[in-house]
């Protein structure tokens, strides 16, 4: 098939159309009216301004929802990291038809929507849920304990949500990997602990690395989770763009606020990328994502 | 008391026998290869003795000690797998010094003994690589030395040379062999390579649907094969059925002549007869030869191979390209050979026969 | 092969235990014969189930989904396949620019994507348009469909297409008779999961649908903040349900592992 020069260009053309047109001007539009002053009465006002960025970093209710959010992010990509990997660990060894049958239950829900999800967490957190219930009947606790409306349970929530991520980053890192490379260990006389520790967690790091990245970056920008569990007072960025942009309608505001959300998931996305890739290359011949 | 020695051993999945209660005697120093076709067995051989496929039934000794009761991590077997199964995270040093670290070996003694296993292999210059930039047979000397600086009492190889391309494979095959023999260690090695299993060991063990076929020295079971597998896996060759045997006269097709007395002896009629192809030249018309039209003629470097029908059926000539004469396809010709170099091959036997 | 002990079976029994809970919880809830939330429920009953079809809300809001998801993944899919043939077959200046852009929507939150739809079509009168809603899910859900097509286009072996062509082929005729069929299950399967995408998608949509043009999650999210009931406890139920036989549709197709991960280890069939 003689390639036209520019045969990928015009393939591509629709496409990039499509983007150019809405994506790239709604960003920019976006980050336009994040440097707009925004009048009560008025609507927004033409003409540059950084206030709404002086607002945001000189205001400590601000400060205190960047704090929770990338706390929480913080706490959940940790557990989402530690248990996504021993699951893709178990999931490794394990003979099929289990196998396909659990990586179908750990990987499906990633498929229902995060409404359903946070759902049922709603409904095992309240005072009267089953989590409570298994608590106090198993005398574990003597009241019941507040979940609903309180970083703890969106903590939980979350790592729900986002744990089958690490599990998928950590299992391709897995299938890559030569079967025979545990055997050789073993016939050297590693034990299993040995065999984890010294081989599989190594070569594993890669998946590990690249799946806590995702995780922290969607739980940083998380919305439906925090809104639904953590309630209306506990707010973290994404709730708090909301608030501004449908409630108090000070768009540039908010504006302001996902600017700031977009700047730093872009940046750890592509930084940790970076490294990931470059202390990776030597070990792997095939690319790490 | 031979080394190790293998015995009825069997692994069945359901009703399909994968190896079938083979038994085996393998000395203390000897080179022994395993061949055979896929699906013969000789992989799921190896991976019982190695650990990683547990037997359904049968034995496993080495020097004495059941085996099978040792885990696989505590067999203290050197292992080279079919694709290195080195270690991609870890330098060729680390790769190398990972068993003596599994063995408690301090730091100093582990760095001297992985300096003269790399040597061993002539790989010393490469120990701060990772094994990605390593070509494939630079791999598969790190593999080697890996499985040497333990100081294993058995060397298992699993088709060690199959990734390799061909050039290579030949010298591997040499500097293979210098090695074992300079280590003088117990060698089993798998292949279906019959090229390489002839060059490379000491015993040739022919293996077919999980049975042991013939287990002989290679020149033995390649001049002598016992069934007739064995004759057609290892080189090329010609099978003639024997339709009458009287008084020392063997008789295929239009051809009688005069058996010698240790082919007289074994051989009845419904036999084959093996003659290589090697063994078979053009001469002239008269009794003992056979008439023949050639049907295609193939150079193949340093001999021709010729395909030829006769009334005995098609037939194989291997002539050295020492320009002799070289009959054309479709020409006429007469096919010598001596009655000595003729083998009896049993009609429908299997199971091992010491040739 | 090295199986799993014990403590590690334990561990994982635990972990599908948590994955498994929220959403059986769901489905036992959404089967209570009670007119409100009481766990443990006694009983078994289809009555909420009954109820959403006396809910017009629920019921526009899912035809809504049903028609923006097919609309939407059937016109990502159209734009991913051009696109990625482009960038899997040639290799042009420019090609991991326009690759990472294509994806790049991945990389953006959707609260980000959906103020920013929100100002660009309040800026141009499409606010609140199922038109609006069409546009911003074909971003979302492009590089979804991109990826998985992208994967089969590259999986597939380019000598494939030389043999037709050097057979006699019209390069329509390989597109359609050689191309096209090889990267089917690549394309639907890449439609399915934009279709899937779509259908879930909340947070974006919170912000550009309007009363008119609600769409079943934000049907839901918004009927939580109002109250928690086993009415959206069954909708939930069958949204469980309906993403079920979708995903074992996917698994037939594509297999689940090979959609989310990726290629193994020596697997020489394709799509990775």
């Amino acid at each position: 098939m003689t390639a036209h020069r520019a045969a990928p260009y015009w393939l591509s053309a629709p496409a990039l159309a499509v983007y150019a047109v809405f994506l790239l001007v709604p960003l920019g539009s976006i980050a336009l009216i994040s440097f707009q002053h925004f009048e009560f009465y008025g609507g927004i006002q033409p003409g540059i301004t950084f206030e709404n960025y002086r607002q945001v970093f000189g205001d400590s209710y601000y400060w205190e929802i960047f704090g929770r959010t990338f706390a929480i992010a913080a706490i959940v990509t940790a557990l989402c990291a530690v248990l996504g990997t021993f699951e893709a660990l178990v999931l490794h060894r394990m003979a099929n038809p289990w196998k396909s049958l659990f990586l179908l239950v750990v990987l499906g829900p990633l498929l229902i929507s995060v409404v359903v999800r946070t759902l049922g967490w709603a409904l095992l957190f309240g005072s009267t849920g089953l989590i409570n219930k298994a608590l106090t009947g198993l005398g574990l606790v003597n009241a019941p304990v507040q979940f609903m409306y309180t970083s703890t349970g969106v903590v939980i929530a979350l790592t729900h949500v986002l744990v089958p991520f690490v599990v998928i980053s950590v299992w391709a890192s897995l299938q890559r990997m030569d079967p025979a490379v545990e055997r050789a260990a073993v016939s050297l006389g590693a034990g299993q602990p040995t065999v984890v520790r010294r081989v599989i967690v190594p070569l594993a790091m890669p998946g590990i690395l690249s799946g806590s990245v995702i995780v922290f970056a969607l739980a940083a920008s998380a919305f439906a989770t925090p809104a639904i569990i953590g309630g209306r007072r506990l707010k973290v960025i994404a709730t708090a763009a909301y608030d501004e942009f449908l409630n108090t309608l000070n768009w540039p505001l908010g504006a302001s606020l996902a600017v700031l959300l977009l700047c730093a998931n872009v940046v750890v996305l592509v930084a940790s990328n970076r490294l990931i890739e470059r202390r990776y290359r030597a070990v792997f011949r095939e690319s790490v994502a | 008391m031979s080394f190790l020695v293998l015995d009825l051993l069997t692994k069945r999945y359901g009703e399909h026998a994968a190896v079938d209660a083979i038994s085996l005697a393998i000395e203390r120093g000897e080179f022994v290869s395993l061949l055979g076709p896929s699906g013969c067995g000789k992989t799921t051989t190896l991976q019982m003795i190695a650990g990683f496929v547990e037997p359904t039934s049968g034995a496993v000794t080495m020097d004495g000690r059941d085996l099978l009761a040792v885990p696989a991590a505590k067999r203290g077997l050197g292992i080279v797998f079919q694709n290195y199964a080195l270690f991609p995270h870890m330098t060729v040093a680390e790769n190398v010094a990972f068993g003596l670290e599994m063995r408690g070996v301090p730091r100093e003694e582990r760095g001297n003994r992985v300096r003269e296993a790399l040597a061993l292999v002539g790989l010393d210059h490469l120990a701060g690589r990772h094994p990605m930039q390593l070509s494939g047979g630079q791999q598969q000397r790190v593999a080697l030395a890996r499985a040497l600086v333990i100081r294993p009492n058995l060397l298992l190889l699993d088709e060690p040379l199959s990734n390799l391309d061909a050039k290579l494979r030949e010298e591997m095959q040499v500097e293979l062999r210098r090695i074992q023999r300079a280590v003088g260690i117990t060698t089993l090695m798998v292949t279906h390579d019959q090229a390489e299993a002839l060059a490379l060991s000491d015993r040739v063990v022919v293996m077919h649907a999980g049975r042991i076929e013939q287990d002989a020295a290679p020149l033995s079971a390649y001049e002598h094969p016992a069934t007739g597998f064995v004759c057609d896996f290892l080189g090329k060759a010609n099978l003639f059925t024997v339709e009458q045997v009287s008084a020392g006269t063997v008789a295929i097709g239009p051809l009688s002549f005069a058996a010698p007395p240790a082919l007289a002896a074994e051989v009845r009629a419904g036999d084959r007869l093996l003659i290589r192809p090697e063994k078979i030249a053009f001469g002239e018309a008269g009794p003992g030869a056979l008439s023949a039209t050639v049907v295609n003629r193939v150079f193949q470097g340093n001999h021709w191979l010729y395909q030829l029908d006769t009334p005995l059926g098609s037939a194989q000539v291997i002539r050295q390209n020492d320009g002799g004469f070289r009959p054309n396809e479709g020409d006429a010709v007469h096919l010598v050979w001596r009655p000595e170099d003729m083998r009896a091959v049993p009609a429908d036997a299997t199971g091992g026969a010491a040739g | 092969m090295i199986r799993n002990g014990p403590l590690a079976l334990a561990f994982h029994a635990l972990f599908i235990g948590f994955i498994v809970a929220p959403l059986a919880i769901v489905c036992i809830v959404a089967f209570t014969p009670q007119g409100y939330i009481a766990l443990p429920t006694d009983g078994v009953s289809l009555r909420w189930f009954v109820a959403i079809l006396d809910n017009p809300r629920f019921i526009g809001a899912f035809w809504i989904s049903l028609a923006l998801g097919v609309v939407s993944s059937l016109i990502a899919t159209a734009l991913a396949v051009p696109a990625a043939l482009a960038v899997a077959r040639h290799r042009f200046p420019g090609r991991e620019t326009i690759s990472t852009l294509l994806l790049s929507p991945l990389m953006i939150p959707h609260i980000v994507l959906g103020v920013s739809f929100l100002r660009f079509f309040s800026t141009i009168g499409m606010n609140g348009t199922f038109a609006g809603l069409v546009t911003g899910h074909v971003i979302v859900i492009l590089p979804f469909a991109l990826r998985l097509v992208l994967a089969a286009a590259t999986g597939m072996d380019p000598a494939v297409e030389r043999a037709a062509v050097a057979l006699g082929a019209s390069r329509f005729t390989v597109f359609r008779r050689i191309t096209l069929p090889l990267l089917l299950p690549g394309i639907v399967s890449g439609w399915l999961l934009a279709f899937i995408t779509s259908f879930d998608e909340l947070t974006m949509s919170v912000f550009i649908a309007s009363p008119s043009t609600t769409t079943l999650p934000v049907r839901m999210f918004l009927h939580i903040q109002d109250t928690i009931d086993p009415l959206v406890a069954a909708v939930s139920a069958l949204l469980i349900f309906v993403t079920l036989v979708i995903m074992l549709a996917l698994d037939r197709l594509v297999g689940l592992e090979r959609l989310f991960v990726g290629k193994a280890y020596g697997d020489k069939s394709g799509a990775g």
